[in-house]
């Protein structure tokens, strides 16, 4: 039996993950401690985002082991660390139907949040003025400080981030970084991933590549 | 959080997320009112067939058209959505019965406007002491029909072609609901008990209700 180590938010060994009989990603070996912050480069298709599924308890490893966050991947335990988790996905997650404001609210009711700290989260992303209008008439932009409002109230401790700063203004991406500190500043760990390299290592502590969808150190 | 209060907030959004898109109210109910005026029609000017048909007529549209209002959220049931709810902890059976919850509501308006429909169309003759068992059998089907939807959606959850397959999921379990339905009122004018029938309806519901809460978990893992 192989001991967690303590302080570690993702311990992956020989982890693989096949989809539709296809190996994605193979012999995936990988340590994130507190307040580390890495970056995953890759192409087109390499796997990133079926990595940053698999650290996000989504999807389950077919070869190998991991745990995140103390949970071991493919088994039950996972069930308990879902909330600690925050993803920014290639599509912001928003109710549709629902204003910016309305979003925020769901989501905090849903963890049982104070939902007057809503407000200030709104302020902090520069959405206070903008909170009332429903998806369908806010930007991209908009959308991704929704979801960074989101991750102020639910505090992850681990947080996995799909290609965040695509399509953002200067302000928003300052925003992204903010979150990445702030997470990194509390003990938590981020994971990155982006195709640049260079945008990645201005950021992470370290940045790995994937390829044939084995990890590489790129940086 | 409890499950309870999750429960709700997915209901209570869910609602709303409906009165401002209207799919009942705007689409499937005036289908179903047009549905239930062209069997007057195709029988002709045989009005004793028209009143003495009109509750079977009322269940099978409410039926038919109810399994429309059991599968319009997952129509709308994107993955991305669904791996959100995951990740805010939300207990993937909270979330059935949330939508069970509310879906139930629309169906219970949906089906009393049918029978309100139904009266005006058909002038059924009722027997003495219906409201009370039609009313009842009109909830318990409208519970069962939702949980049916409900479940169904999470089946063919990350499916091709989930709509259509969910439909051919729904349409053969859905028969004890109609049978528990139609037969109510049947029993009632044959002067026979109707508790048998409504036992039926209590029965589905509740392994509906077992089978939903039970399986959505594994089926959502499964899902992905």
């Amino acid at each position: 039996m192989r001991l967690h180590r303590v302080g570690t938010h993702v311990e992956l060994e020989d982890a693989g993950v096949s989809l539709g009989g296809q190996i994605i990603l193979r012999e995936l070996t990988l340590s994130l401690g507190a307040s580390e912050v890495i970056g995953i480069a890759g192409s087109n298709g390499s796997g990133k985002t079926t990595f940053l599924r698999l650290l996000a308890t989504l999807t389950a490893p077919n070869q190998g082991s991991g745990r995140v966050l103390g949970a071991a991947l493919g088994t039950t335990e996972v069930y308990g660390i879902r909330r600690d988790i925050g993803l920014i996905g290639h599509i912001p997650t928003v109710v549709a139907e629902l204003s910016l404001r309305e979003n925020l609210e769901h989501a905090t009711r849903l963890i049982g949040g104070d939902t007057a700290r809503n407000e200030r989260a709104l302020q902090v992303v520069g959405l206070a003025e903008a909170a009332d209008r429903k998806v369908e008439q806010s930007s991209f932009g908009m959308l991704r400080r929704t979801e960074a409002a989101r991750l102020l109230i639910t505090r992850p401790k681990l947080l996995l981030l799909d290609e965040a700063f695509s399509g953002l203004d200067v302000d928003a991406q300052e925003l992204i970084d903010a979150l990445i500190t702030r997470t990194r500043e509390s003990g938590g760990a981020v994971v990155m991933v982006s195709h640049d390299a260079g945008h990645l290592a201005d950021r992470a502590d370290r940045v790995l590549g994937v390829s044939a969808g084995r990890l590489e150190r790129v940086a | 959080m409890t499950f309870w209060d999750q429960a709700v907030e997915i209901a209570r959004v869910d609602l709303r997320v409906e009165r401002r898109i209207g799919d009942v109210l705007r689409i499937i109910l005036p289908f179903a009112v047009i549905a239930l005026l062209v069997f007057p029609l195709a029988l002709g000017v045989d009005l004793s067939a028209i009143t003495q048909l009109g509750p079977a007529v009322f269940w099978a549209i409410g039926v038919l058209f109810g399994m429309q209002v059991a599968l319009r959220q997952a129509a709308d049931d994107r993955p991305e959505r669904r791996d959100l709810y995951s990740l805010l902890g939300v207990d993937p059976a909270a979330r059935f019965v949330g939508r069970a919850l509310s879906g139930s509501v629309l169906m219970v308006g949906f089906l009393i406007v049918l029978l309100v429909a139904t009266f005006v169309l058909y002038s059924p003759r009722l027997p003495s002491g219906w409201p009370g068992a039609v009313i009842l059998a009109l909830l318990l089907t409208a519970v069962g029909l939702t949980e049916l939807g409900t479940l169904a959606g999470e089946v063919t959850a990350g499916l091709r072609s989930r709509t259509a397959l969910a439909s051919l999921i729904v349409a053969p379990l859905a028969i004890p609901l109609v049978i528990g339905g139609s037969q109510t009122l049947e029993s009632l004018a044959r002067d026979t008990s109707i508790l048998p029938w409504l036992l039926l309806l209590v029965a589905t519901d509740l392994a509906l209700a077992v089978a939903g809460v039970a399986l959505a978990r594994p089926l959502e893992e499964a899902s992905r």
